[in-house]
């Protein structure tokens, strides 16, 4: 078997359910509710640890309290309505969440999108990995207790990133850019030229920041080895993203469905070996560095046009009855829309597939056995965003 | 890269007696999709993971659909025997009607599961299965034995549609809390009634919520002289 292969093997019915733990101490086991509030859970999320003396016998994520049912609301309002939504999703990557719903309406509806806005989607698709993935490293290593510095470096990249976001789209983080056939409004040359600047000084910050962490013995020390998840399970479990490449599945969904103008690019897909907290961290590093190599030639190759299809209807927009599902590459993993039209404005069945959410499927397999304070490191190495989680 | 009608194919010759039915997709993404009885849902399913051609290894997205009974009128030709007066004598002739029926489909809940091979790099394959009926009989098997993926979204399916999936290892609600009772993503769910906003003397908002207080208040008494009767009981 090559690296990034993948090859599945018929295994007793059972085999994948989390393995059980004996309590080895004698004394009671000692029941923990980790969250909701508590500082390492980015946000509101909540497990239930059962621990004995300090090794965890059982864990149980417990979800909802950011719940808002963001697919009803999807059921309640037209197709256009739903764009701002979607920037509540996963709020740290608004522009992905953008162009998956985007994609999805485009197949249901079957519109075509004009070469310049795939160019502008893609650079600022690629943009979005690289904030997220500075600054899910830096999150990782805040809660390893490498207090402020590399989070603040990586928001002060971040912080250009987003400057470009706001200067195009007029906000941070709810961008609520992308429409069905394009995009809302175009790039100016300024735009294009900050943007270079913007990428051609990010190489040096992957750098020092590769520098700054990647030797580390402390980081080493907690992260290699740390809540591996294996290459089997990964697949059989829907995990995506780096989580599924840091196990050495070489499955990318810019390579695979080739979406938008993916095609036209040449770039790596990085994989691990181990699957442990340091692989996925790696995965993250390199990827970003794959990231800045699409955009150097998307924003030299970018070609002038129009942004929005002439035949793409904004007002009394009623897709065909029938359904379509369309996914893309998001930061943190798969992230699918799934809808039905009955013809009318409003969808009728409006899915997110979450990335986040499923990505937690294994988080008790990866710390059974491990201490608590090593359940931090695994579930920071997950990455996830609970709007997203909860919808 | 395998086509619908070909997986279809594959899953009659594997699995014996299921019964497969491809549901065509108008839509431009032309995305059919299978609907498989429930009775053979597992053995499918497991037939499509291991079989080494379709190796579809890969359970992207897992989801709940809401359909209510609607009532769908259809033109029905009719032959009908009419006695009619032909040339002053009165006869039976044979006559074609056009007639309006109208024909209730009884509602129903459906999952629909988005597979992908990771091996054969294609998809999505759509699997469908319906429950009986939206009220009493809302099992269906659970798919999380194969495909661990499932285990959260069959959750969730469960919490906002009210699907029982038999054989799922850990069926609890995922969102909402345990002590809710309805299903929020059902079509007919109606929100409960909330009095937390600020209510202002000039709508009618005021009206509802000293109605809701009333009532309120009426249902305290009775639990206070509830109360008092226990007391006393318990005194003596």
């Amino acid at each position: 078997m090559s690296i990034g292969e993948f090859v599945q093997e018929n295994k007793p019915l059972g085999w994948n359910r989390p393995p059980h733990i004996e309590p080895d101490g004698e004394g009671e086991l000692l029941e923990v509710a980790m969250g909701p509030h508590h500082p390492s859970t980015h946000g509101v999320f909540r497990m239930d640890l059962a621990l004995d003396g300090e090794r965890v016998i059982r864990l149980k994520p417990v979800f909802g309290y950011l719940h808002r049912n963001h697919e009803k609301l999807g059921e309640g309002h037209s197709y256009l309505a739903s764009m701002p939504f979607t920037d509540r999703l996963d709020y740290m990557c608004s522009l992905t969440n953008n162009w998956a719903y985007a994609l999805a309406v485009e197949k249901l509806a079957g519109q075509e999108v004009p070469e310049r806005a795939e160019y502008i989607r893609l650079i600022l698709a690629e943009l979005t990995r690289i904030q997220n993935h500075a600054s899910s490293i830096g999150f990782l290593l805040q809660e390893m207790g490498a207090s402020g510095t590399p989070l603040m470096y990586a928001f002060r990249e971040r912080e250009k990133i987003l400057d470009l976001f706001e200067s195009l789209t007029g906000s941070r983080m709810m961008c609520n850019y992308m429409r069905f056939g394009g995009c809302r409004v175009d790039v100016s040359q300024d735009w294009v030229k900050s943007a270079k600047k913007v990428v051609a000084s990010l190489p040096k910050f992957v750098d020092e920041f590769e520098n700054l962490l990647g030797g580390n013995e402390i980081l080493m020390a907690r992260t290699q080895g740390m809540g591996i998840l294996k290459p089997d399970l990964a697949v059989n479990a829907g995990i995506s993203g780096p989580m599924l490449r840091a196990t050495g599945v070489g499955y990318d969904i810019r390579k695979v469905d080739r979406y938008g103008i993916y095609d036209r690019f040449n770039f790596r897909v990085p994989l691990g070996a181990v699957g442990d907290i340091y692989d996925r961290y790696s995965v993250r590093m390199l990827e970003m560095r794959e990231s800045l190599k699409m955009l150097e030639q998307a924003l030299n190759e970018i070609p002038a046009g129009p942004i929005m299809d002439a035949k793409a209807k904004i007002r009394g927009f009623r897709p065909k009855p029938g359904e379509a599902y369309g996914r893309i590459e998001a930061p943190k993993g798969e992230l699918g829309f799934y809808l039905i039209s009955d013809g009318s404005p409003n969808p009728y069945r409006y899915r997110v597939r979450p990335p986040s959410l499923i990505n937690l499927t294994v988080l008790e397999d990866m710390c059974l056995g491990h201490n608590v304070a090593d359940v931090v490191l695994i579930f920071g190495s997950v990455d996830i965003v609970l709007g997203e989680v909860d919808r | 890269m395998k086509t619908a009608e070909e997986i279809k194919a594959a899953i009659e010759a594997g699995v014996p007696g299921a019964e497969v039915e491809i549901v065509p997709n108008p839509s431009p993404s032309g995305q059919h999709s299978l609907r498989v009885a429930p009775s053979h849902a597992f053995a499918v399913a497991q037939f499509l993971h291991d079989d080494p051609e379709i190796a579809l290894d890969y359970l992207s997205n897992a989801t709940g659909v809401d359909w209510l009974d609607k009532e769908v009128s259809e033109k029905v030709k009719a032959t009908r025997t009419v006695t009619k007066l032909v040339d002053g004598v009165e006869q039976s002739v044979e006559e074609t009607v056009e007639e309006t029926v109208k024909r209730a489909i009884p509602g129903y809940l459906e999952t629909v599961y988005h597979f992908f091979s990771i091996q054969k790099k294609y998809g999505p394959v759509i699997l469908r299965m319906r429950t009986e009926n939206r009220t009493d009989q809302v099992e269906l098997p659970s798919l999380t034995p194969i495909y661990r993926s499932a285990e959260f979204q069959e959750r969730e399916i469960f919490d906002l549609y009210g699907i029982v999936f038999t054989g799922h290892p850990d069926l609890r609600r995922l969102l909402m809390w345990d002590e809710f009772k309805d299903h929020p993503m059902r079509r007919d769910y109606v929100s409960p009634e909330d009095f937390e906003y600020e209510p202002t003397p000039h709508d009618e908002v005021l009206v509802r919520a000293q109605a809701q207080r009333a009532k309120e208040m009426a249902a305290a008494t009775v639990q206070a002289d509830g109360a008092a009767v226990r007391q006393e009981g318990s005194a003596q």
